[in-house]
């Protein structure tokens, strides 16, 4: 038995097998290429070479026909990752603690507000660059913000996101853990499709292009979830706020205008 | 004649501590996400224990036991000292410090990227150094494994290899290359980004070579399994193998088609075309074959016991089986549990039942059953047929066994038929909390809940187990006779080269991976669009 061979087709053992799976695989290709794209039609069939493609997964154009539908709103144009201006040099620190002086009038002299405008101190480098770009681009518009960005260069609005992001942010009071933290921010509403504040925001996790929220007053954050929910702001990439605000009560609006505005403490401005 | 006891005994009990732990993580788990607990103010920490449980249960157990067993058989069956016992000690070694290095991260939240870490999460580096240290120590197995079989050849031409050993090898080999898969994605798609050389990954074509990995590595669990059916528990109730060849040709299916096949886990995903999902699906099915034939195969050898015994008529030989022998009530409960879960893969892998309950607590209690089921109790078996060898003292809590027997069975039908039913009601899995209160999902308590009391059921099962090895390692030194594998009722004297070798097998493994992951990789490798940013996890401040 030690000389019989095996690579010969005059082994059935040989034989059977390979045919056995070539014969498996043709025939479920055959089905699956051919036979099920044909019987199963869809807009885009056209003949059997194209479904054999489409089958295999070659990319095709779906909408060849007609030009892509314009967006009625302005849209971010900012493609923000998690890596963008993580690097910054200390010159471009300088110059942008140069060019913040004209915006101290509303964020405060070292990027804490006193006017319910937001802080700025510490805030992620990647979100202030994005919202600067989107004011200057119109996708997002402020009678005060709008002009002030109209006329800074892409380098000026890098630099004054790296100084901002530089500042010293106000250290945290408490954390989401603890059981002050209203359901929505730590929990969300999971059935209403709404992710928790804090797995974006800071507290359990941060997402890229979400800004830290903790200390930011409440009045502030109240209007601009109810932009979201009325539509009159849409920079938030793929619509992800509006859909939040839009599911949000107003009471959960309020709870975390609150909480992050560190009101719950301090008795006095509770109410 | 067992020369290599300590080196067994270490990957056991490596693999046995990390499974009591994962499986503690595992009830926690399936406590905190059910109505019994408030929900978590910190939802990372259920991520990062279900990331430990599946590394730990996915990757480092049934590696280490799979490993362990293999040492075993190769020495026993060959009836020769195992040929590179350093090597032995160095891969459990890579695989000790690999499954602490990829521990320390998840348990820091540095890594919550699940036991799948699909791209384009990227956890801390250590946690993919840890897996591949895991993977790099199984491949020393694999190589001795193929060494061992090599060099037992070179004296023992033209004899049959002894079944344990034959499936054992095809088990290496069918590892060895499903490893490759996973090993290409870390190797040269994510540790580039974890390290911080690149900032964005093909997430679709890491999904990919994923997947080649990701079903195979099924049967690599199931393989010690499977091999304890075949050789261990038809002695093991006095009874005789019905079928040596049926035996061979199992396993070697298992080493064909159970490779070509991962894509049914990207049936949603759409960088894959819809042909190429048809053709996974339909191996799968054929995957069927080999585990329809060891439910033959082994269920004709039991009868064969039973007959031996006095058993009568067409079903009455039931009666006559050794239901005191724990090893007889182990079976039965895996085949259950095997038919079951079996039942409910069919259902996974066809391309359009599939979308029913894609991604849902389906799934997780499929696999549960399958593998913490009808595989694991079966790891059990191993142990406890192999102990008394290993240590020189006999295992004499019987009771004691067959209570973490039924205790095993009993909670992995309670864990996991409620399991499957939520799924099928659209419970979606790798959610850390679920709002019962809400009227569309307050049915699904009940269910959640009696899935919990499942999980405390198998703690209870896993606690008699720690209490059965320990008091064997305390027992009365004795001399256990000679290690016998099972004999099949005609011993092959002679066999055709095909069932006595692995070349041409090999060849039909290689070539139908090229058929069904040659197109679909090559054409995402082609194309320059399909990097994504990677999303670091755990990098906040």
């Amino acid at each position: 038995m030690s000389d019989e061979r095996l690579f010969t087709f005059r082994n059935r053992w040989f034989t059977v097998s390979v045919l056995g799976t070539i014969a498996v695989a043709v025939v479920s290709a055959l089905i699956g290429f051919v036979w099920l794209p044909s019987v199963q039609r869809d807009a885009q069939f056209a003949g059997i070479w194209n479904a054999i493609c489409s089958a295999a997964g070659v990319p095709r154009e779906w909408y060849a026909s007609g030009a892509a539908v314009e967006p009625k709103e302005k849209l971010t144009s900012v493609e923000m990752t998690p890596q963008l201006l993580d690097k910054v040099s200390a010159n471009s620190i300088g110059r942008g603690a140069t060019l913040a002086l004209r915006c101290t009038m509303c964020h405060g002299e070292r990027g804490m507000s006193e006017a319910n405008s937001p802080n700025l101190a510490g805030q992620y480098a990647s979100v202030i660059y994005k919202q600067l770009i989107d004011f200057q681009k119109g996708a997002r518009s402020n009678a005060v913000m709008s002009p002030m960005a109209m006329n800074l260069s892409d380098q000026d609005m890098r630099d004054l996101a790296a100084y901002y992001a530089n500042l010293p942010r106000p250290p945290a009071q408490r954390k989401v853990s603890s059981a002050l933290a209203p359901p929505i921010v730590a929990h969300g509403a999971p059935m209403r499709n709404i992710a928790p504040c804090a797995v974006c925001h800071g507290g359990i996790d941060t997402k890229a292009g979400s800004p830290w929220l903790d200390g930011l007053p409440a009045a502030y954050t109240k209007s601009q979830l109810l932009a979201f929910a009325n539509g009159t702001r849409t920079n938030d990439i793929d619509g992800v706020m509006r859909n939040v605000a839009r599911n949000m009560t107003p009471e959960e609006i309020d709870a975390a205008a609150m909480y992050y505005a560190r009101e719950l403490n301090s008795g006095a401005n509770a109410k | 004649m067992f020369n290599s006891k300590r080196l067994v005994l270490a990957h056991f009990w490596l693999a046995f501590i990390a499974f009591g732990v994962a499986l503690l993580l595992g009830a926690w788990q399936m406590l905190v996400r059910s109505p019994l607990h408030p929900w978590l103010q910190n939802p990372e920490l259920y991520y990062r224990s279900v990331t430990e449980h599946g590394t730990v249960m996915g990757y480092a157990f049934p590696t280490l036991i799979a490993m362990g067993f293999g040492y075993a058989v190769s020495e026993l069956a060959l009836k020769r000292p195992l040929v590179g016992l350093r090597f032995a000690w160095l891969g459990f070694w890579l695989v000790a410090i690999g499954a602490v290095t990829a521990t320390v991260p998840v348990a820091m939240g540095l890594a919550s990227v699940l036991y799948t870490f699909y791209p384009p999460m990227i956890g801390n580096v250590f946690y993919y150094v840890g897996v591949v240290f895991v993977v790099v120590g199984s491949w020393v197995w694999v190589a001795l494994m193929s060494v061992n079989l090599a060099s037992w050849k070179r004296e023992n031409r033209g004899k049959p290899i002894p079944l344990a050993m034959f499936a054992t090898v095809a088990g290496a080999y069918l590892w060895g290359w499903t490893a490759v898969g996973a090993a290409i994605e870390v190797l040269f798609m994510i540790l580039p980004v974890a390290i911080g050389w690149k900032t964005t990954i093909d997430a679709g074509l890491a999904r990919v070579f994923f997947s080649w990995t990701l079903h195979a590595i099924v049967y690599f669990w199931l393989m010690p399994a499977y091999i304890a059916y075949y050789t261990i528990i038809p002695r093991a109730i006095g009874g005789r193998l019905y079928s040596d060849a049926m035996a061979r040709i199992s396993f070697i299916l298992f080493l064909v088609v159970s490779m070509p096949i991962g894509i049914h886990h990207l049936f949603a995903d759409p960088q894959v075309g819809s042909g190429f999902k048809f053709m996974h699906s339909v191996f799968t099915t054929l995957v069927a074959v080999p585990t329809l034939l060891t439910v033959f195969t082994i269920c004709a050898s039991v009868e064969i016991a039973a007959r031996l015994r006095g058993g009568r008529g067409p079903l009455g030989w039931i009666k006559a089986l050794p239901w005191d022998n724990p090893m007889m009530l182990a079976l039965a409960f895996s085949f259950v549990m095997l038919g079951f879960g079996g039942a409910g893969g069919l259902i996974n892998m066809s391309y359009q039942l599939d979308s029913t309950v894609h991604n849902t607590q389906w799934v997780t209690g499929h696999f549960h059953l399958i593998f913490g089921g009808a595989i694991v109790i079966m790891y059990f078996v191993i142990a406890y047929d192999l102990w008394p060898h290993l240590t020189g003292r006999a295992l004499q809590s019987v009771k004691l066994m067959r209570w973490q027997l039924w205790l095993w069975f009993i909670g992995m039908i309670v864990l996991t038929f409620p399991w499957h039913f939520v799924g099928i009601l659209g419970m979606p899995r790798r959610m850390a909390f679920y709002d019962y209160n809400d009227p569309a999902l307050a049915a699904q308590a009940l269910s959640v809940v009696i899935s919990v009391v499942g999980g405390l059921i198998l703690v209870v099962s896993a606690v008699l187990f720690f209490i059965v090895l320990i008091r064997g390692h305390r027992a009365p030194l004795v001399q256990p006779e000679a290690f016998r594998f099972s004999r099949a009722v005609h011993e092959p004297r002679t066999l055709p080269v095909a069932l006595n070798s692995f070349a041409l097998w090999l060849v039909l493994m290689i070539g139908l991976t090229l058929v069904n992951y040659g197109y679909p990789i090559a054409q995402l490798l082609a194309r320059s669009d399909t990097a994504v940013p990677a999303v670091p996890i755990g990098a906040q401040r």
